[in-house]
This record gives structure tokens, sequence and C-alpha cells, in this order.
């Protein structure tokens, strides 16, 4: 009996919901989201001009690139203290924790170089030369491939992370902005933001496989510049931020066809999705707030206002 | 009480004949809206959508902001068109032998407006069965909840159009009251843009709107439609509802109006 209402108090208590983590470009703070009321719950300051965040694989500690500051932060997310700065290299814009969550690859815009950074020994332990302004970054699910686009040279850098050396180098369209892996794997995708188009690279051996075109309704197609973009469960669908055209793309992975458009806030930029990825939200820049898609539906539920020009957005579970 | 029943659902039967029979003006009825939704709302897409004012929680599409003020749209024209009827069946006669029915005038009146918009309200819903085939839809339980609201908008244009027809005194003159009265009402409402951006280009054609007793209906529906329950606009609807009755059973009180007028 006492343990029956033991187990009752506990279910009874309030859960702590998950949140969002979003970065504001220009008011140099970080928004959190709770999941559950759709609420701002707390604002952080940070650095100057927070683009990229991520967190550890325990949560533990948030990355923030804040570019103007030219050092990766490293925050407390129980507290919001910003507990040390890491060396970055000149202008951090994004960069991508490895799998082996210890090695930071942070893209230096203005240095064209990816700084490689080790956050146990807060050293650098290597500096890549890449093209002009890199931006895109992502390591393979198994950690031997690291990529940086470069938006200028209009090319994905294919890193061996074994020697810290370029390996491959493939030419996309105009301005790439974002790659991810895919399918275990297997796949790279690259959007390009002027080009309008993501490339889909076979890892294997670095060969185009599909090039996706978008195409949104009642918008100049030099408009829709396809920017971040993440995978839903099992790979089966990307959404891709369009920028400037205000709409989130719904593709198939598996057809690489565009099914759907969703009606977002303005200059969609970059996204997360919560736990079981059933809600996907995206940041707003140019309307400073972040837009929550139902991915079941494709439609949009609620826009939430944050700080000005949210950047990046980066989920954390709170139980 | 019997009688008073027997009078409303023959005077209900006899708005549905006239319904049934008078297919095109059903299509008619549908197809103005239709236009607008699909034709017009096509241009202005991107147009608005760069503010978030409730019920809505996010961005929209002007499809999406227009489909409440088009369901207006029905019930005004409706409630006009009945209006007109009226006249007609005046000059016809029917009216004169509907309303020397041993009923009270009001009674009589009554069931008249509820027949015309139980009608204009299963246009509505023919018109939102058509909006969602083409993507523009809401959630289920938003066209529950908006049927109240319907029925509150639809008396009230509908006793607008009594009112008026009881001051109208030959069916010729019912381009006027188009033109006087239709168009005024629907476009000096939030049917087609929302308030606020009325107020961006004129704070007088702003404060017109506010009054008007059509944007508080469109707003009631609007809300309805998300599921949320907009007090004031209830208020104003309610309050024109009554004032407009009232108008229309003095327009109709045998002791003035319309035998004196005629003799």
């Amino acid at each position: 009996m006492i343990r029956m209402t033991l187990a009752l108090m506990i279910a009874a208590l309030p859960a702590v919901a998950d949140e969002i983590w979003v970065s504001n470009e220009k008011d140099d703070t970080v928004s959190v989201i709770d999941i559950e009321t759709l609420e701002v719950i707390q604002t952080y300051p940070t650095g100057e001009r927070p683009r990229g965040i991520t967190f550890s694989k325990d949560f533990s500690r948030l990355y923030i690139c804040a570019s103007d500051s030219d050092t990766v932060q490293v925050m407390d997310p129980n507290t919001g203290e910003i507990l040390f700065d890491l060396p970055s290299g000149e202008d951090p814009e994004q960069f991508v924790l490895h799998p082996d969550d210890r090695h930071l690859y942070i893209a230096n815009e203005d240095d064209a170089i990816t700084t490689v950074v080790d956050t146990e020994t807060r050293k650098v332990v290597a500096q890549i030369d890449v093209g002009i302004e890199p931006e895109g970054m992502a390591v393979s699910p198994d950690g031997k491939i690291a990529i940086t686009t470069s938006e200028t040279t209009n090319m994905a850098h294919w890193i061996d992370t074994s020697t810290q050396e370029l390996f491959a180098n493939t030419l996309v369209d105009s301005r790439p902005r974002h790659a991810e892996f895919a399918k275990d794997g297997t796949e790279l995708w690259v959007s390009s933001e002027i080009g309008g188009t993501i490339t889909v690279f076979n890892v294997a051996d670095q060969s185009e496989i599909a090039k996706i075109d978008f195409n949104v309704t009642g918008v100049h197609p030099d408009r829709v510049q396809p920017v971040g973009f993440e995978f839903t469960n099992g790979d089966t669908y990307a959404f891709v931020a369009l920028g400037p055209s205000n709409h989130v793309a719904v593709v198939n992975a598996q057809t690489y066809e565009v099914e759907d458009y969703v009606l977002v806030g303005r200059r969609v930029w970059h996204m997360d999705f919560n736990a079981d990825k059933s809600q996907l939200f995206t940041t707003n820049g140019v309307s400073g707030d972040v837009t929550v898609i139902d991915v079941a539906s494709r439609k949009p539920i609620k826009t939430i206002k944050v700080g000005r020009f949210p950047w990046g957005a980066a989920f954390r579970p709170t139980d | 009480m019997t009688v008073y029943l027997i009078a409303l659902s023959a005077i209900i039967k006899r708005e549905a004949l006239r319904f049934v029979h008078q297919r095109e003006r059903f299509v008619a009825a549908l197809v103005r809206p239709l236009v607008w939704l699909l034709v017009f709302a096509a241009g202005f897409r991107a147009a608005l959508g760069l503010s978030i004012t409730p019920p809505y929680q996010t961005y929209i599409t002007y499809e999406i902001y227009i489909v409440p003020g088009l369901c207006g749209m029905i019930l005004l024209f409706n409630g006009m068109q009945s209006s007109l009827s009226l006249v007609y069946d005046r000059e016809m006669g029917s009216m004169r032998l509907l309303l020397t029915a041993p009923l009270p005038r009001w009674w009589l009146l009554t069931c008249k407006l509820l027949g015309a918009t139980i009608i204009s309200i299963l246009q509505v819903y023919t018109f939102l069965f058509v909006a969602w085939l083409f993507d523009i839809s809401f959630d289920p339980l938003g066209y529950i909840y908006a049927l109240p609201a319907f029925l509150i908008a639809g008396l009230m244009l509908g006793a607008l159009g009594l009112a008026l027809s009881s001051f109208i005194k030959q069916l010729e003159n019912f381009a006027g009251v188009m033109n006087f009265v239709i168009f005024p009402t629907f476009f000096l409402s939030s049917a087609l843009y929302p308030l606020w951006k009325m107020k961006e280009s004129s704070v007088l054609l702003y404060q017109i709107c506010s009054i008007n007793p059509f944007t508080h209906a469109v707003e009631l529906i609007r809300f309805a439609l998300y599921g949320q329950f907009n007090a004031t606009a209830l208020g104003w609807t309610v309050l024109a509802v009554t004032a407009f009755m009232a108008l229309a059973l003095w327009g109709y009180d045998p002791a003035r109006g319309l035998i004196r007028r005629k003799g």
C-alpha cells in the first residue's frame, strides 16, 4: 500500500518537459523552449553572435559557436553558466561533435580552415585547409569521415578523421550551407543555398546519386534557398529549410522527390526534432521565432517568439 | 404550442422547397465564395501571413485567412436574398397570406428567419467541404464549434435582411441594397483583411470596420473554427441580432408599415 502511494506520488509529480535550445544570432543569447507548453522558459546570455549549437552526448554540456567572440563556449545547461571557452580558430560558424563525444570539427568561415578541437584537453588538435568560407559540417556515424562545405569554392571537402587530411573534394551547386550523413552513413546530403538544390552523394565512391530541386508555389525561385535539414525516423523523409521562401520542404528520402511544403516564419534556417521525432522546431531568422511542425500531418502547429535572428536549434531531454 | 411548431415546420419546409427548386441559386451561392477563395486568394497567397494574431497560432496562407469571411459572405448574401424573396412574396401576395396566419407576427418572422438561416448553413458547410477538397482545412472539431457561430451570424444577417425588406417597396429597389448594404458590409469588415492591416492604411477605415457587426460575425466564426470563444464578437453579434430583429418587427408592425404604406 505504502509502495503504491509512493508510486502514485511520484507519478503525480510535475514531469519536467524536454527542451529545444535556440541560439539568437543578434541578441547574443540562447532561448530555451519547453516542449510541453511550447513556451520560452529561459533565456541565457552567450558570447557574441551565437550560431551553431550542439549538446554533448550526455546533454551535460552545450557547445556554442560564438562567431564574433571567435570562440566555442561551453555552457552548463542546468544553470546557463558558461563553464569555459574552447579555442576554435577565427569566426566559428558551424561545428559538429564527433561520435567519440570528444572532438569538435569547427568551420572557420573567415580563415578557410576546419579546426579540430579536443574538448577534454581544450586544445586544437588539427587545422585543415579547406575551400573559401567553410560552413556546413558533418561527421559520418562511424566517425571515419568528416565533411566541410565551403560557400565560395562550392565544394564538399571529405576529411579522413584518422589522418585529419582531405581525401576527396566534390563540386556542388552554389553556396553549400549544410551537410548531413543519411542511411547509416551510406549517403551524404549537401544543401546549396544559391543553387537552390540538395546534392546527394554515395559515400562509398563520392559519386553523385541525385539532385533535388525545389519549387514553392507563389515564391520567386531566387528566394527558394535550401539551408538546414534533418531526417525523420529511419531517414525516410528529410525536412529542408528553404530560407527566405518561408517554407520547409518535405523530401521523400527514398525517391528524392519533394512531397510537401510547410509554411513557417521568415527566413527559416535550421531545425531540430523532439525525442520521438514527432515534432520539428524550425528557427525563423527574420521573423525572430520558432515554428513547431507536426511531422505526421506536416502542418505547422504553433509559432513561438524567441530572440532576434534565431539560428541554430538543439534538442535536450530532461529526464 | 403545436400550432407554433406547425407554422415553424411549414415555413422551413417552404424555404427548403424553394432551395431544392432553385438549384441554380444554390450553385451561384457556392460559386461566388469559391471564386474568391480559389482565384482572388491565390494571387494574394504570399502577401499576407507576416504577423500572427489570435486565433492563429502560426503563420497562415491567405486562403486560410479568407475562409471565415467567405462563410460570412454566404450568410450575408443569403440573408439579403431572403429579404429579396420577401419583397417578391409581398408583391405576389403570399406574404400577406403568411402574415394573416393567426399567430403572432414575431413568431412568423422568426420562423422565416430560422428557415432561411438553416438553408444558409447547409450552403456554408458545402462550401467548407469544397474548400477541404482543395486542402484548405481546419481542425475537425472546429467545424462543429463553428455551427453555433454560423447560426448566430446567419440570424443576424437574416434579421438585417428582414428589416431591410420591410422598408423596400419594390423588387427593383434591390439593386440599391446590393450597392449600399452588401458591398459596404462585406468590404468594410475583417473578411478580406485583418483589422491591423486596415489600421496601417487608414485609422478611420479601421474604426468603421471595427463597429461593423459583420466584422464581429466573421471573427466569431474565425475563432470558433479554431475551437476558441470570442466573447466580444458574440456580444456584438447578439446585440446586432436583437437590434435588427426589433427593427424588422417594427417595420412589419401591422399598425404601421406595410398596409399603411401600400395604401
